[in-house]
């Protein structure tokens, strides 16, 4: 060691980075001892329009918050109203929401699988990863419209409904992913380049990850086992569900957690298609939201509240977005303090950022 | 159809400290911290979990008054209380990592804290502005 510090700057914008974020690395030679987040790149004042439209099109602008996890921000924004103004929804309608939710975090943790082998500079398993991402947004296509942006939850429920024989198809559909995944998660799991630039990399302890408010994969890889779908959401309470947890703390064990994630969506799905019933897709909402709610839904890189205050006009007073990455950052500090210098690009992509949520 | 109970606690500003201690000894994680303008205060609600157990504190201030930060009891606050600060203008002593109004760079300074206030900059003014720093910045040369 020389003793000599310098400031490297990482981003916003950087190779292995689809996000912008920016951070200032105190290093000494290759140790990083010190990281030093910044944001705002990307700010777009999304939260400020909800002065200006009226609650049941602002779904549209929460949806657009991130290409990701577009159709869960819906969810917990319509969520977060349906409460305030005892809106029953039905329960199939319920459904579906689970069955696009659960759609989008296999497609949102593929992607995630597939930028992590290029960060890693394997390029053939970032191509198969997003050759399986393909087939679940083909599905979504078929079923909503939209490949990213699906348009299809609304206050009161949903706007599009899935034939019985599509539902058989897609069913079909799962078991040729989920096998396909399987193939894929053991390269993750058992290939030695991908075990030697992960194992024992950016290490968080379960007690830090705790109390630093790590949430999603970030969380439940350093043992830590929450998960806002156990709140009682959705059809969560009907389906056999239990959150994936490994312990080790590190960049392999993230990863395993979105891996194992991966499947367990596929189950997930197919859990509701055996159990969505007939009915109503939706209920005619009629007057305006005066309360507040606290929305929280499991987004796939973690918890996120949607906070919708209302006085009984159209126009909302506030909704305030806590997305996963937002609280993820201080975790991702902490993992930085130590690390080598060529693995900075490794960690910050565990904590899948994802910067368009975070700065809204 | 409330499906999670929303439990919020009214506190004044002087009992915060020793009430997110307590939250934090109880194994509460921080959840969030979220500011709401409402006519001429500002609402701050800081949310906690444990065990799916999702509780609110909420503090309700004037424009003038300095909170003071909660980073030194749970670290990762820093991330919320800039965003406070660089949103709302609202001034936050002792946070462990202050951006100085950095976090969140925007063309108007505070751009939540008053009414509708993007409105009240029009888009030009606003790339002047920003021309006119930048300038600054390069010691006046073009």
């Amino acid at each position: 060691m020389t003793g000599r510090r310098t400031v490297v700057p990482f981003g916003p914008q950087h190779p292995v980075l689809p996000e912008p974020i920016h951070l200032d690395l105190v290093i000494e030679d290759e140790k990083v001892l010190e990281a030093i987040p910044s944001i705002g790149y990307v700010h777009r004042g999304l939260e400020k329009l909800v002065e200006k439209r009226d609650f049941k099109n602002f779904v549209y602008i929460a949806e657009r918050i991130c290409g990701i996890c577009s159709f869960i921000h819906s969810v917990g924004f319509c969520q977060g109203i349906e409460n305030i103004m005892d809106i029953e929804v039905p329960e199939r309608a319920k459904y579906l929401r689970t069955i696009w939710s659960e759609y989008s975090r296999m497609h949102s943790h593929l992607l995630w699988m597939g930028l992590f082998a290029d960060a890693m500079g394997f390029e053939n398993l970032f191509m198969n990863a997003w050759r399986i991402r393909e087939q679940v947004l083909d599905v979504m296509e078929e079923t909503t419209g939209g490949r990213v942006i699906q348009g299809s939850c609304k206050v009161g429920g949903v706007r599009r409904d899935i034939s019985g024989s599509k539902l058989k198809e897609m069913s079909a559909g799962l078991d040729r992913t989920y096998a396909e995944v399987e193939e894929l998660n053991h390269v993750f799991f058992d290939d030695s380049t991908v075990i030697h630039r992960t194992s024992g990399i950016g290490y968080l302890s379960k007690d830090d990850a705790y109390h630093l408010g790590a949430v999603g994969p970030t969380a439940r890889g350093c043992g830590v086992a929450i998960d806002a779908r156990e709140t009682g959401y959705l059809a969560y309470p009907e389906l056999d569900f239990k959150p994936v947890v490994e312990n080790a703390g590190d960049c392999y064990s993230r990863c395993v957690v979105r891996a194992k994630e991966v499947l367990q969506s596929a189950d997930l799905i197919k859990q509701a298609i055996e159990k969505i019933p007939d009915g109503d897709i939706e209920v005619k909402v009629k007057g305006n939201p005066d309360g507040e709610y606290f929305s929280r839904v499991e987004q796939p890189r973690g918890e996120c509240i949607h906070y919708v205050k209302g006085n009984g006009k159209r126009y909302l007073v506030r909704e305030r977005v806590r997305t996963p990455t937002l609280t993820n950052i201080p975790p991702l500090v902490k993992m930085l303090a130590g690390c080598e210098m060529a693995d900075v690009p490794v960690i910050v992509l565990t904590i899948d950022p994802c910067i368009g949520c975070a700065e809204r | 159809m409330t499906i999670e109970e929303q439990l919020i606690r009214e506190i004044s500003v002087g009992e915060l400290l020793d009430e997110v201690k307590a939250k934090s000894d109880d194994g509460y994680r921080l959840v969030q911290i979220g500011c709401t303008r409402i006519e001429d205060a500002f609402e701050i609600n800081y949310s906690f979990d444990k065990e799916n157990r999702f509780e609110n504190l909420r503090v309700t201030i004037g424009e003038d008054v300095t909170m003071p930060s909660i980073s030194d009891i749970y670290w990762g606050a820093f991330i919320y209380e800039n965003e406070m600060h660089d949103l709302y203008g609202i001034p936050v002593e002792g946070m462990n990592l202050d951006f100085k109004g950095n976090l969140i760079r925007t063309s108007v300074p505070h751009p939540f804290r008053g009414e509708v206030t993007v409105k009240k900059v029009p888009a030009k003014k606003a790339v002047e502005e920003t021309k006119e720093e930048a300038k600054a910045d390069a010691g006046g040369e073009e």
